[in-house]
Parts: structure tokens; C-alpha cells; sequence
């Protein structure tokens, strides 16, 4: 079963310079079950992506076409409440920065309580719970520390405990945006096997944005590569991985300093910058930082499926070149 | 070679969580984020800074940077003691000293362009006979983005984007040690590479020193000359990079290393596992502090703290047993 369907959406930004076409016929799926990465450079739409799915798109953005289907139901086209009654227990997000879900007045302890209002268990069942929460996230002395508030926590545990919030709803589709960047590799080890286990456990599917490349390869079934707003491919991890086909996801990996074993203080680089989105090139999105470059380039390529499991949008693909 | 920073025994402490009860119970009314610190910066040199998240990283950096008070010890910077400065004296030292935060959007004033932003230490500094327009031209290039950037505000930009104006901020003045929480947080692994490789040539061109703060052990390998390892507000294992990349021999130290997720789906890990859970501040572990989450424990760890052991070329930690 397919628990979201994202069809052709577009989504645009007013600004003063003139319309930022953030995302542009973005297409894909999310099958029960499954963790599907999301990679690509910083400023590409992944947030953008995101805050469409959970309607929280900013006062100047535009979702200029495109469906977005929840288990089911176009949720782009449903009235407000609708929409909240299907996310509020169907979606739950990690944001990319931890002060997005917390609120800054309130306690920590309050905070957790209050997600919590859909359950009909008493007051103490319910301290009890976000107890147990944070403790599955590695939060020591959780008892004493429900009274503080936000900024009493370093930044990796607010980070935790925004994680221990998103967990406590049961979601079916857990959004995660950045959710261990500000972890040590111990703790984010230990919070990729948890949300690992609850996965086989509570049956969710999880979108996982993330850069750090290790993290996408060792947790996701399938990784989605943006670059400027497109997706430009997307496949199993393991084939995008060790057969990336898009010059995009080849260069990216390259850059990785995962991947290179020798001390270097000159560190690789995409040569060039992401272009403008206000004022967009014609042709392949990528074709002004691309080592490949053939005259088709001028025009815009298709999505191309390599293989069943694997797609990438690219010329070379289909002058069987790549 | 000299010191440009030279920090003994630094303590930073903060109330204890809980109130009353807590502190009858512990009979203390302060955790120590920050437990006796040592460790120096060489001039030109990168020091970095890993460890456990909440093990003080960040409070030590903010002490360090003027923004927090320490407790107790000393923090030289160019052989004058910057504890217990007053406010006036220290303004003198604030354009030497800069500090990238760790928040991203959380640390850039909402209210403000991103073009005020980043030439607000000017302003700061009582700095009037510069062109600001011309700076924040200067500025914006040097860390990638494009002019437009200027006019737009905080919650208008990327994640990866608000990174690089906090490094434009962080510049500005020209300062001499630049302290940076976890700098390339959400930034892809393309422009991570430019904003680190800017960070070294602007290291090899005006001496900069640098305590770099992060999580990601990919790139501290490639950047540092020498790292210190932080548990539970300590310093417990510290040496040249290279040493503690090929050789590391706290168990801690061991464990993170080995933690690191690699960018390859197929890849098998042998990974030391911590046990237990993350310790508390308000009763520390007796012994060696490590002992509740190490996975070589001994008896003798519970009841005795063990000696800082030096091997050669200054490579030392606090181990029984390695
Ligand atoms: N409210 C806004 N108004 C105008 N432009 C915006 C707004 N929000 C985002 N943008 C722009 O839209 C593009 C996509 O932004 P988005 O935050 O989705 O990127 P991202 O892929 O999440 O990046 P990162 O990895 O850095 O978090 C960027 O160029 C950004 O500057
Ligand atoms: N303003 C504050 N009031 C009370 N406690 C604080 C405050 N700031 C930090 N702490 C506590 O001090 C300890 C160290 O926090 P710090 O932010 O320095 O950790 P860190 O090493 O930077 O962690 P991370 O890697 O997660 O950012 C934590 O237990 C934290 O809760
Ligand atoms: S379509 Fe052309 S420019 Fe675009 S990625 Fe492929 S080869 Fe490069
Ligand atoms: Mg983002
Ligand atoms: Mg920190």
C-alpha cells in the first residue's frame, strides 16, 4: 500500500526580487512501511517539501499545483479541519530546528503532557509516558527535568526531546527533518536503531531528511536526491549508492569526506553555484555545474527508470552514455 | 610555538532542575556543565571539540567566548585572564574572539535583513567610518551567497543559508580566534567542503585559530590539528588528530569513533556499545565517571578515579586500563 503519493507539485515563494519557484514537479511515493531518505543541497526544497505535506507553508508561498495524496485523500483539497483531523493523528514531524516544536514559555514536562490530549488516560499515566520517553531517548534524570524549560537543554537534547514528542502520537508517517544532526555518533547510532525498531513496532513509514550521507545509508530503504527544487533521482539506497546515475548524486558523493580516507585540507567541491530560482536557466538544472554536459543539455531531460527500482532525470541515460 | 588560548581548569556552573526537593535530596544546589577544563590553542591551529551531546561543550565555548561566566580557573588569551573581566575591559577582546552559534535561525535576529545582520558587529563596535553596503557585499561573497540575500530576513532563508550568514557575522571583524558550535550543521556536503576550505584559507592567510565544536567525525579528521574528547564535563581524552583517529584508547573515545555510520549501505560495522544510560549531573558516578556506560568496567573503576595517563607526542586520558 502506498501511504503518500506526492504528484507533480509545484510550490512558488513571493519575493521582492519576483517569484522563487522553490519546488517544481515534484513527484514520488512513500510505501507502508518504508524509510525513504531525502538528500540534496542545502537550499533545494526539502524543508519546503515538507511544510507542504503538514500545510505549514509560509505566508508567501504559493502551492501552485500538484496533489498530494494521504492514505488516500488529496489533502492539498481538503478544508482546514479536515486536513488537521488527518495529520493530527496520521502525521507527525521532527523540525529541522528543535525551538520550531518548542514552545519557549512553557515547560518541557507541559509540553509533553499536551501532546498527549487525544488519549483519555489519566493525568499521572500521562507523566508517566513522557517519563518513559524521554528515557528511550537517552535523557537523564527525565523526572526532574520535566519542570525546566527549553533552553535549560543543550542543543542535541532539545533535539531528543523533540524526537520523544514526535514518537509519542504513534504516527503512520513520521517526518524527520535533520532530526540528528546536533547528536554525537553514539546517541545517533542509538536513536537510528530506535526509531528503526518503533518502525517494525507501530508499522509507520518515515521521510528522512538528512546530509550526512552515512546516516541515509545505514537507515533508509530508498533515497530521493534533490537538486534546485527537482528531484532528479530517486531509487533504492543500495543502487543509488554504489551506482549513482545521475551526475548530481556522483558529485555529491564525491564530496563526501566519509569517503576519503586521506587527511586532505582542501576538501572536494561542486565547482559553481546553485542557480537562481527567480530567474530560472532553460534546460537540464544542473547543466551549468555538470562535468558531462552534451548539447541535448539545452533542453529539459525526462525522468528516466534505469531499472525498476531506480530513476534518474538525465540526457545521458538516454543516449546510453551513463 | 605560542599559546593563543590557554584555558586551566575551567568550571561553569548552573542551578540545579527540580528546586527544593532535588537539592534537600543532593544536598547541592548547582550541577557542573563545565568540570575542570584544560586544554590550549596554538596560534594558527584548529583545536576541535567532540563528545557526548550535553557533556559541556557549548557552555565551555560561551565561557570561553565571554558570553558565560565561569566558576572558577582561568582563560588566557594573549596571557591576560579573561574570567572575571569586566564588561568594558572585555569589549576590547570581543572583536578578537567571535562566535559562530550553534542555532542557526534560533541566533539571527527575526527582525532584522540578513544585510543588518551581518554588519551589526560594526555597529556593535562603535565602528562608523565604514561603507556597510560594501561590507556586506564583501561579506555575502565570501561565504557564497548571492547579493539578493541582503534584503531578505530570516525565516526566508534555508537552513544551510542561515549557517553561512552566522559565518559572514562571525567574520566581519576580522577576529583572531574564531570559536565554531558545530559550523556545518545542515549544510550539504558540497558546501560544507567551500565554508571549511574558506575557514582554512582564511587560516593560512591571517593566522586564524579556531576551536571548532561538532559532531561530525568526518570532518574533524580533515580539519584539526589537534582534538580533545568531552565526557560529563571533562576533558578525557586529548591528542593530534591523527593519534586519536589511528590510536584512540579511551573507551568513550573508542565508542564514538566506531559509532560513525558509513556512506555505504552494504557496510559492516564492529561498533563498542555503550550500556546504560546517560549519567546524571546532579549525583555524578562515582570512580571514573565513565564507568556506569563502559563497556570494560571494572571494579576498580567504581571506586577510583583513575590518573590522567600521558603516552608520547602529548597524546593523554583518564583510563585504568588503556
Ligand atoms: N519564506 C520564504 N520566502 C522566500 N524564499 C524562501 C522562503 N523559504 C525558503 N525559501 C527559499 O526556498 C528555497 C528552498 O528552501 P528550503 O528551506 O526548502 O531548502 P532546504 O532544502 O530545506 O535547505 P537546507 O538543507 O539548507 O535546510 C531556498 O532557496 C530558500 O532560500
Ligand atoms: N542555561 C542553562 N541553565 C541550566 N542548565 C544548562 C543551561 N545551559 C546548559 N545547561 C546544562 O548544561 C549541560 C551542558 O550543556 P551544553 O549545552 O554545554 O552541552 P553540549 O555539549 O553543547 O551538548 P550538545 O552537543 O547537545 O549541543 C546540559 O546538562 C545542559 O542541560
Ligand atoms: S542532463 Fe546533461 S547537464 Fe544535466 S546532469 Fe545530465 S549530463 Fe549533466
Ligand atoms: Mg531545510
Ligand atoms: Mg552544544
Amino acid at each position: 500500500m502506498t501511504i503518500l503519493d506526492v504528484r507533480n507539485l509545484s510550490v512558488d515563494y513571493e519575493t521582492e526580487q519576483g517569484t522563487l519557484r522553490a519546488l517544481r514537479d515534484v513527484s514520488f511515493t512513500i510505501e507502508d512501511n518504508k524509510i525513504v531518505g531525502v538528500v540534496g543541497e542545502s537550499g533545494c526544497g526539502k524543508s519546503t517539501l515538507i511544510s507542504s505535506i503538514i500545510n505549514l507553508l509560509a505566508n508567501n508561498a504559493v502551492l501552485s499545483s500538484g496533489e498530494i495524496i494521504f492514505q488516500g485523500k488529496d489533502i492539498v483539497r481538503l478544508s482546514e479541519d479536515e486536513m488537521r483531523d488527518i495529520l493530527g493523528v496520521g502525521v507527525s514531524i521532527i523540525f529541522q530546528d528543535p525551538m520550531q516544536t518548542h514552545n519557549p514559555v512553557l515547560t518541557v514536562g507541559r509540553q509533553m503532557m499536551d501532546i498527549q490530549y487525544r488519549d483519555k488516560t489519566s493525568k499521572e499515566k500521562k507523566k508517566e509516558a513522557a517519563i518513559d520517553m524521554l528515557r528511550v531517548v537517552g535523557i537523564p534524570d527525565p523526572e526532574s527535568r520535566l519542570s525546566q524549560y527549553p533552553h535549560e537543554f543543550s542543543g542535541g537534547m532539545r533535539q531528543r526531546i523533540a524526537i520523544a514528542m514526535a514518537l509519542m502520537v504513534k504516527p503512520s508517517l513520521l517526518i524527520a527533518d535533520e532530526p540528528t544532526t546536533a547528536l554525537d555518533a553514539t546517541l545517533e547510532v542509538q536513536i537510528i536503531e530506535k526509531l528503526r525498531e518503533l518502525q517494525g513496532k507501530i508499522n509507520c513509514s518515515i521521510l528522512f531528511i538528512s546530509h550526512h550521507l552515512g546516516v541515509i545509508a545505514e537507515l533508509c530503504d530508498e533515497v530521493i536526491v534533490m537538486y534546485a527544487g527537482e528531484i532528479v533521482e530517486h531509487g533504492d539506497v543500495r543502487d543509488v549508492f554504489h551506482n549513482a546515475r545521475h551526475p548530481y548524486t556522483q558529485a555529491l558523493f564525491a564530496c563526501d569526506p566519509g569517503r576519503i580516507k586521506e587527511k586532505s585540507k582542501n576538501l572536494p567541491t561542486i565547482k559553481g553555484s546553485i542557480p537562481n530560482l527567480i530567474d530560472l536557466p532553460s534546460g537540464c538544472i544542473f547543466k551549468h555545474r555538470c562535468t558531462q554536459r552534451i548539447s541535448v543539455c539545452d533542453t529539459s531531460p525526462a525522468m528516466h527508470r534505469v531499472s525498476e527500482k531506480q530513476q534518474a532525470k538525465c540526457h545521458l541515460l538516454t543516449q546510453g552514455k551513463n | 610555538m605560542t599559546a593563543l588560548l590557554r584555558v586551566s581548569n575551567a568550571v561553569v556552573r548552573f542551578p540545579v532542575p527540580g528546586g527544593l526537593m532535588q537539592n534537600m535530596l543532593f544536598r547541592k544546589n548547582f550541577i557542573e556543565a563545565v568540570s575542570g577544563v584544560s586544554f590550549s590553542i596554538e596560534e594558527g591551529q584548529t583545536y576541535a571539540i567532540v563528545g557526548e551531546s550535553g557533556s559541556g561543550k557549548t557552555t565551555l565555548a560561551r565561557a570561553v567566548a565571554g558570553l558565560h561566566h565561569a566558576d572558577e580557573g582561568s582563560i588566557l588569551y594573549e596571557d591576560v585572564d579573561l574570567v572575571g573581566l569586566a564588561e568594558k575591559q572585555f569589549k576590547k577582546y570581543r572583536r578578537h574572539i567571535s562566535m559562530m552559534f550553534q542555532d542557526p535561525v534560533g541566533c539571527l535576529s527575526p527582525r532584522l535583513t540578513i544585510r543588518s545582520i551581518i554588519t551589526e558587529p560594526f555597529k556593535i563596535q562603535g565602528i562608523k567610518n565604514k561603507d556597510l553596503d560594501a561590507e556586506a557585499k564583501r561579506l555575502l561573497e565570501m561565504v557564497g551567497l548571492s547579493l539578493d540575500f541582503a534584503s531578505r530576513y530570516p525565516h526566508q532563508i534555508s537552513g544551510g543559508q542561515a549557517r553561512r550568514v552566522g559565518v559572514a557575522r562571525a567574520l566581519a571583524l576580522n577576529p583572531k580566534l574564531i570559536i565554531a558550535d558545530e559550523p556545518t550543521a545542515g549544510l550539504d556536503v558540497s558546501i560544507q567542503g567551500e565554508l571549511l576550505n574558506l575557514l582554512m584559507s582564511l587560516q593560512d592567510k591571517m593566522g586564524l585559530s579556531m576551536m571548532i565544536i561538532t559532531h561530525n567525525l568526518n570532518i574533524v579528521k580533515h580539519i584539526s590539528d589537534k582534538m580533545g574528547i568531552m565526557y560529563l564535563g571533562k576533558i578525557v581524552e586529548e591528542g593530534s588528530t591523527e593519534d586519536i583517529f589511528t590510536n584512540p584508547k579511551h573507551p568513550y573515545t573508542r565508542a564514538l569513533l566506531s559509532a560513525n555510520p558509513e556512506p555505504d549501505p552494504d557496510a559492516v560495522i564492529d561498533r563498542i556499545r555503550l550500556v546504560g544510560e546517560p549519567p546524571s549531573l546532579i549525583q555524578r558516578p562515582s570512580g571514573c565517571e565513565f564507568h556506569t556506560r563502559c563497556p570494560f568496567a571494572k571494579d576498580k573503576c567504581v571506586t577510583t578515579a583513575p590518573q590522567v595517563t600521558t603516552s608520547h607526542a602529548n597524546h593523554s586520558y583518564s583510563c585504568h586500563y588503556s
